[in-house]
């Protein structure tokens, strides 16, 4: 049995989930084995169904005080006592922060080896898998040696896409937990902002070095405000103190996903670009044509940034009318 | 206070990382080195808080020679001691786990006096294990959390009382309170490191690192081969070489629906 974990949101289910479900259902099919699924610090049939839609067979749902809300121990030992009572062949979450944090605390009770954002893997003995490296700019194919195999899939390495639809049985599992538990569980929280965040933004009017100076971000502010979007930054930029590192762009800082990223100023290094790499089109303004922002964007103007925003922005105002 | 943060050395490619033709690791020979950048801003968090609440600082690595270079960085932005393990960067994350226990192990029993807080990246730059952290936290009984961006203590940061930190989750913080000792997991963005000084820079030349021989067994996970994933390719179109391209760029945004 392939035992995938359904990580939510006080009760919400993650994206993440899904991906996992998803990406659990064809390892499952490669196993020939059964899709069940673990539900811990909920047991809403709502869930339980979603998860159904998917292909699981059966929800191992996990209600307990100490579950009120998140809390990497207490979810870590409820999927390790899972894992001793249930015995499944190998468990998958989604390699999420919360995803590959669970199953890190798993791993170190179980003491088991565990393979993070995997984007293939095969059963067998020893099961291999190809797994991301440098934040995606690398692959490695490795091989776990052990009794389960325990596995996160890489963010959005597979669409979450349900299918093979069932009727999801519930099964409360009594888990043995205490106060000792409770020791990481989510004390407070704090709504920074709402609207559009850089995640999520339509358009994303990136600064890399080449801008010069904190106050250069002013007009890729101006433009990103008249076209609905979120300015971004190289980590050059955030080092040199003139975005916050909410800001940034790459492997360290933030994965966008916008219609269009206008990156000015930016050279465009594998630690930014897999930050940039989700983008659906890429327009790039730079005074070397042989950068590497350049040379993979869709659209580039070749010129000096600070002669080219403020035409563009005169050009979108003009249009605007 | 006492602090201890885990650091990795880790290549500086820029545009593409090559792999050594047999696979087996990033080809390195014509790349400089730096620090994990999530445990860039580790050491500069334990320097802040030695700052603020005294106490000292002890940076430690699993790495080849080399990676003393790391330990005196270190050094040179504020930290006071520095622990080299000889190892592979590229050995396995319960292998790592198991030494580094070990380490800590001895420190603090040599010490008389437990680490206050023990920092790790959230993940290392390079193999993105995502568990060494938690596996040493476990293997101590002390409590860790990852994804950490912001670190406050009681009282003077010694002895019992309480670490608050922060999560950053999508437009906003979750904050967790672990006792102390403990253990978090940081990530970039928890402050802006500082430069080294003269001063820091002259003081790290005179850091005495202690070499510390660890070893421990091999865990279940071994690495096969290092690839690059496919490249995307794509025809750029040159819209212009000056701010007369705006047009053709605004054109592109009314295309694409966004204007
Ligand atoms: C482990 C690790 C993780 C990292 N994570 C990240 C990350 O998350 N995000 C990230 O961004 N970086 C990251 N980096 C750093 C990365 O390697 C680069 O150093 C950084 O992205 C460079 O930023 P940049 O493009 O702004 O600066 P540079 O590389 O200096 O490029 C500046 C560009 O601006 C152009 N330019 C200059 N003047 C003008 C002008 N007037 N008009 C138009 N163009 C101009 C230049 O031609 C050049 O292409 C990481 C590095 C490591 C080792």
């Amino acid at each position: 049995m392939l035992l995938v974990v359904l990580e939510h949101d006080r009760g919400a289910l993650a994206e993440a989930a899904r991906e996992a479900l998803a990406f659990g259902r064809s390892l499952a099919e490669k196993m020939d084995e059964d899709l069940q699924a673990a539900l811990i610090g909920s047991d809403d049939g709502a869930l339980v169904a979603e998860a159904g839609d998917y292909g699981a067979e059966v929800v191992h749902t996990c209600v307990h005080e100490v579950l009120s809300d998140y809390g990497p121990d207490a979810h870590g030992a409820v999927l390790a006592q899972m894992v001793a009572e249930l015995e499944p062949s190998a468990v998958l979450a989604c390699g999420s922060d919360r995803g590959n944090e669970v199953m890190a605390q798993a791993a170190a009770r179980l003491d088991a080896p565990f393979a993070a954002n995997c984007v293939d893997v095969t059963p067998g003995s020893p099961w291999t898998m190809t797994r991301v490296q440098w934040g995606g700019s690398l692959l490695e194919d490795s091989s776990l040696e052990a009794e389960v195999a325990l596995l996160t899939c890489g963010l959005h390495a597979v669409a979450a896409q349900p299918g093979d639809s069932v009727d999801a049985d519930t099964e409360a599992f009594e888990a043995d937990l205490d106060e000792s538990h409770r020791v990481t569980v989510v004390k407070d929280r704090t709504v920074q902002e709402a609207g559009v965040t850089l995640p999520t933004a339509p358009v994303v009017c990136g600064g890399g070095r080449g801008v010069g100076s904190a106050e250069g971000f002013a007009q890729l502010e101006e433009l990103a405000e008249l076209l609905g979007g979120r300015v971004g930054c190289s980590r050059a930029v955030t080092n040199l103190g003139w975005r916050p590192h909410s800001d940034q762009v790459g492997q360290t800082g933030t994965r966008i996903a916008p219609e269009i990223y206008i990156a000015s100023g930016i050279s465009g290094a594998i630690q930014h670009w897999v930050g940039a790499m989700a983008s659906k089109h890429i327009l790039a303004i730079n005074t070397d044509r042989e950068a590497n922002m350049v040379v993979k964007a869709d659209w580039a103007v070749i010129a000096d940034l600070h002669e080219v925003i403020p035409a563009i922005i005169a050009e979108v105002r003009n249009r605007k009318g | 206070m006492r602090i201890l943060c885990c650091v990795k050395r880790v290549p500086a490619p820029g545009a593409k990382i090559n792999v050594t033709a047999d696979g087996s690791d990033v080809d390195a020979a014509h790349l400089g080195f730096t620090t994990s950048p999530h445990e860039e801003c580790g050491v500069e968090g334990a320097v802040q808080l030695r700052e603020q609440h005294g106490g000292e600082v002890t940076v430690l690595t699993v790495g080849p020679p080399e990676a003393a270079e790391q330990l005196r960085y270190a050094a040179s932005v504020g930290a006071d001691h520095g622990v080299l393990i000889p190892g592979d960067g590229a050995w396995d994350p319960q292998r790592t786990a198991a030494v580094i226990g070990e380490a800590i192990d001895v420190l603090e029993s040599e010490a008389k006096e437990l680490f206050d807080l023990i920092l790790f990246g959230n993940e290392s730059a390079d193999s993105g294990g995502f568990q060494v952290g938690v596996r040493v936290a476990h293997s101590l009984r002390r409590p860790i959390v990852n994804g950490i961006k912001g670190i406050e203590v009681s009282g003077d940061g010694s002895g019992t009382g309480t670490v608050t930190a922060r999560r950053a989750i999508d437009g906003g913080f979750e904050v967790y309170e672990l006792p102390r000792p403990c253990v978090l997991g940081v990530k970039e963005g928890l402050n802006l490191p500082r430069y080294p000084t003269m001063k820091g820079r002259l003081r790290s030349k005179k850091l005495e690192i202690r070499s510390l021989d660890i070893d421990a067994a091999q865990g279940g996970q071994r690495r096969i081969r290092l690839h690059r994933p496919p490249e995307q390719v794509s025809e750029t179109v040159i819209l212009g070489d000056g701010p007369d391209a705006a047009v053709a760029v605004v054109d592109v945004l009314e295309e694409l629906g966004v204007l």
